[in-house]
């Protein structure tokens, strides 16, 4: 460790004078790495020259291959040649995409899917790693000495395990991580500070296997996300799935074809759709097993109707996202272009078409993440001198709410989705019982009130709270994201400074169109949630009356009531209790047996405080008090 | 919470100030950089800012900017020899990773 020194005022050296930080962009698709050189940004190529990797990593006989010449040799070995991998990250079997699972042999494994190679059951973070290795030495051959730091993007929607996952791969790669970043966050850096713009703008980005929409404002150098949305499960896979069929059924191919040569197929349908982002018309040609060959023109007017659902689907999260800010399309100054499939001219179109103006496309849509990237690299590296990077405060949101399980399983939200991070968010409990003395914390993640409709991600209990009566502790429920989106949760009783915590190691496993789901789901179930929770409240709010009765008879009863009066309180308890055990939910009935309760033990507890007033003055003279 | 310095940093800090033969103090800061994403600053302070919060820990008045504040909140500053080398050294509760040279941290 080194020590330091004092210095002069204002002359505190940076640290690390001359760090290789670099940006990483790991696409579902392509990835690639980029750094800062001479204050410019740019994305390194390999030694053929080229800056695409495509993320496909084929396991060999004797080597393993990534690149370019793995997805070339795709369709000879498809079992072995993972392509998409980003789609398994943090994934669970059950809950792998249909697509991955129909081209490879996935099996489940501890914490995540794995996929069964000839070189053994390789982790959707080993196959990652091998990728990222591959862009560390590329990265390191061409500036000349071993990288300090890196960043490397993902998608807002990533949750906690896939977050936990992506880093996971990048320090099996041997790469030190500065942090995550959103991919479309990374765009707007590259995009605000290439250009210095100010206002409110969007970032649309359809790449591979993804779609991202972010609503973000930049002041002076200062980004801030107003909201994000988008689909999990959307992207240029999904256009050549759609052509892929299509040609099929011209073709008259047949349903059950080797996977050889479906794989040729999806081949043939994206490099019909590339052309066609630049062509009118193209012509589908290929040969398959059995000699069989095809050629089937295809028109983009085609191409654009075959797909046109597709785009519509990329709008709803835009809508979304606007509302979430609280704007009007007519607020958004710009469009940002990100991701190879933003090159389409239905999609440009209709984005035009949604934003009243022309998308912004002056940045290359393949590189502007890594780029982004880069210079936040750069920033985290310490190679800027103080000053500017003073100013260069990035905030970044979180996608999902965060909270807490509360008593009657209802959520109390600790963190609200798109709250900016890193954050923490403090919120104060108590205990609902006299003499309690342990806590369990059970952390959710989702939109609904209902806990049982959200994500759980972990389950902790504060132990040694010293006994007190009910609602006198004060526990302090601490939520703290940090600057890559992972949560900690720490439960501190503020008397006895008792403490439990927690780092979300999340369970892998949130689906991908969970995520979607879980927010679809929180839209059209506002009320019903509302009425449950307000049912909930009633049912805890009658239980912890009843208890605290029941406690305050044992105690005082029979000092302080006639046994007439006590009968009059054990009714009314009888009443609200036998309510509760039929289950019936009926909100009004509960709260009027709570209020009955309340009234009949109204007398009781005016004489408890007095006698307990009569006690503690005992023995005091006036003077002292 | 607060920020505190060991017997032999205060030690040394005032015999530092006392040979500069000015300043009120010593104002402790970090900074967004380094390989770990923040990296502390140590510097004489000739004068304190009206923002600043100022702590006293050894008879030594520290200085620290609210924005700093929350990643320094309960570190000790100690004051160490390494072989060859002395220096001061901050034990930081918030930090939860170092970078191998130990001049950047996360939290
Ligand atoms: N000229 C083009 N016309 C249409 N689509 C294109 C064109 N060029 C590239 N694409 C598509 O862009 C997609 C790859 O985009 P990109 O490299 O941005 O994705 P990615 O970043 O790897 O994926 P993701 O963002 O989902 O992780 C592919 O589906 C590819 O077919
Ligand atoms: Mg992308």
């Amino acid at each position: 460790m080194a020590l330091l020194q004092i210095a002069e005022p204002g002359l505190a050296a940076a640290p690390h004078q001359h760090r290789l930080a670099v940006g990483i962009d790991l696409g579902t698709t392509n990835s690639l790495v980029a750094t800062v050189a001479s204050g410019m940004a740019r994305a390194l190529a390999d030694d053929a020259g080229h800056i695409l990797l495509p993320s496909v990593v084929r396991y060999g006989e004797t080597e393993m291959i990534v690149g370019r010449e793995a997805r070339a040799g795709q369709a000879d070995d498809p079992l072995n040649t993972i392509a998409s991998v980003k789609r398994l990250m943090g994934r669970s079997l059950a809950d792998a995409d249909a697509g991955m699972r129909s081209h490879y042999r996935l099996s489940d494994g501890p914490g995540m899917v794995g996929i069964e190679t000839r070189a053994g059951r390789k982790t959707p973070v080993e196959v990652s790693a091998d990728i990222l290795r591959s862009l560390r030495e590329r990265a390191e051959a061409s500036l000349g000495g071993e990288l300090t730091g890196v960043v490397i993007t993902v998608p807002a929607y990533f949750d906690d395990a896939q977050r936990q996952a992506t880093k996971d791969a990048a320090r099996l790669a041997g790469l030190n991580v500065l942090r995550l970043l959103n991919e479309p966050t990374a765009a707007a850096i590259a995009y605000g500070l290439d250009n210095a713009a100010e206002g409110i703008y969007a970032v649309y980005d359809l790449g591979g296997g993804t779609f991202d929409i972010s609503i973000l404002k930049l002041t002076r150098g200062v980004f801030e996300v107003l909201a994000t949305n988008g689909d999990p499960a959307l992207g240029g896979d999904d256009f050549d799935h759609l052509l892929a069929d299509w040609l099929k059924a011209q073709a008259s191919l047949p349903d059950d074809m080797p996977v050889e040569d479906r794989r040729r197929l999806l081949a043939l349908a994206r490099s019909v759709k590339e052309s066609l982002s630049e062509l009118e018309l193209t012509v589908a040609t290929c040969s398959f097993s059995n000699n069989v060959s095809i050629q089937v023109p295809v028109s983009r007017a085609t191409f654009s109707e075959l797909t046109a659902d597709l785009v519509a689907r990329s709008l709803r999260p835009v809508r979304k996202a606007l509302r979430d800010a609280n704007l009007g399309a007519e607020d958004i100054k710009g469009v940002v272009m990100v991701g190879g499939s933003t090159r389409m001219p239905h999609v440009q179109a209709a984005v035009e078409k949604l934003f009243g103006s022309a998308p912004l496309n002056n940045l290359d849509p393949d590189q502007v993440v890594a780029l982004g990237a880069a210079m936040q690299a750069d920033v985290l590296a310490g190679n800027r001198k103080s000053g500017s990077e003073a100013d260069w405060l990035l905030l970044d949101v979180c996608p999902l709410s965060l909270g807490l399980e509360t008593m009657g399983g209802l959520v109390e939200k600790i963190v609200p989705r798109n709250s900016t991070i890193p954050t923490a968010r403090a919120q104060d409990f108590t205990t609902y019982k006299d003499g309690q003395t342990a806590m369990s914390v059970h952390v959710v993640q989702g939109e609904r009130e209902i806990v049982s409709e959200c994500r759980s991600l972990a389950r902790f209990t504060l132990r040694g709270i010293p006994p007190m009566v009910a609602g006198a502790a004060r526990i302090r429920v601490t939520f703290q994201i940090d600057a890559d989106g992972l949560l900690s949760v720490t439960a501190r009783e503020q008397t006895s400074g008792v403490e439990a915590h927690v780092e979300v190691k999340p369970s892998y496993g949130l689906g991908d169109g969970e995520v979607a789901r879980m927010l679809l789901d929180a839209y059209g179930t506002g009320e019903i949630d509302a009425a449950t929770r307000m049912l909930r409240e009633a049912q805890v709010e009658a239980r912890r009356l009843i208890d605290a009765t029941e406690a305050a008879l044992a105690a005082d009863g029979a000092a302080l009531l006639a046994p007439p009066e006590r009968d009059v309180v054990q009714k009314a308890i009888y009443a609200l209790a036998e309510l509760l055990e039929t289950d019936e939910g009926d909100t009004r009935k509960i709260r009027a047996a709570t209020d009955a309760l309340n009234a009949a033990s109204g007398d009781f507890a005016a004489r408890r405080m007095d006698a307990s007033i009569k006690r503690a003055l005992a023995g005091r003279s006036l003077e002292t008090l | 919470m607060s920020i505190t310095v060991t017997e032999k940093a205060a030690r040394h800090i005032q015999k530092t100030l006392d040979k500069r033969g000015k300043g009120v103090g010593l104002r402790l800061a970090v900074k967004t950089s380094g390989c770990s994403g923040m990296a502390y600053a140590l510097e004489f302070a000739d004068e304190s800012q009206p923002e600043d919060l100022i702590f006293e820990s050894g008879g030594v008045k520290l200085l620290v900017d609210p924005r700093s504040l929350p990643y320094l909140e309960g570190t000790e500053l100690d004051f160490v020899r390494e072989g060859l080398n002395e220096g001061f050294k901050f034990n930081n509760p918030n930090a939860k990773a170092e970078c191998g040279c130990g001049e950047s941290f996360a939290v």
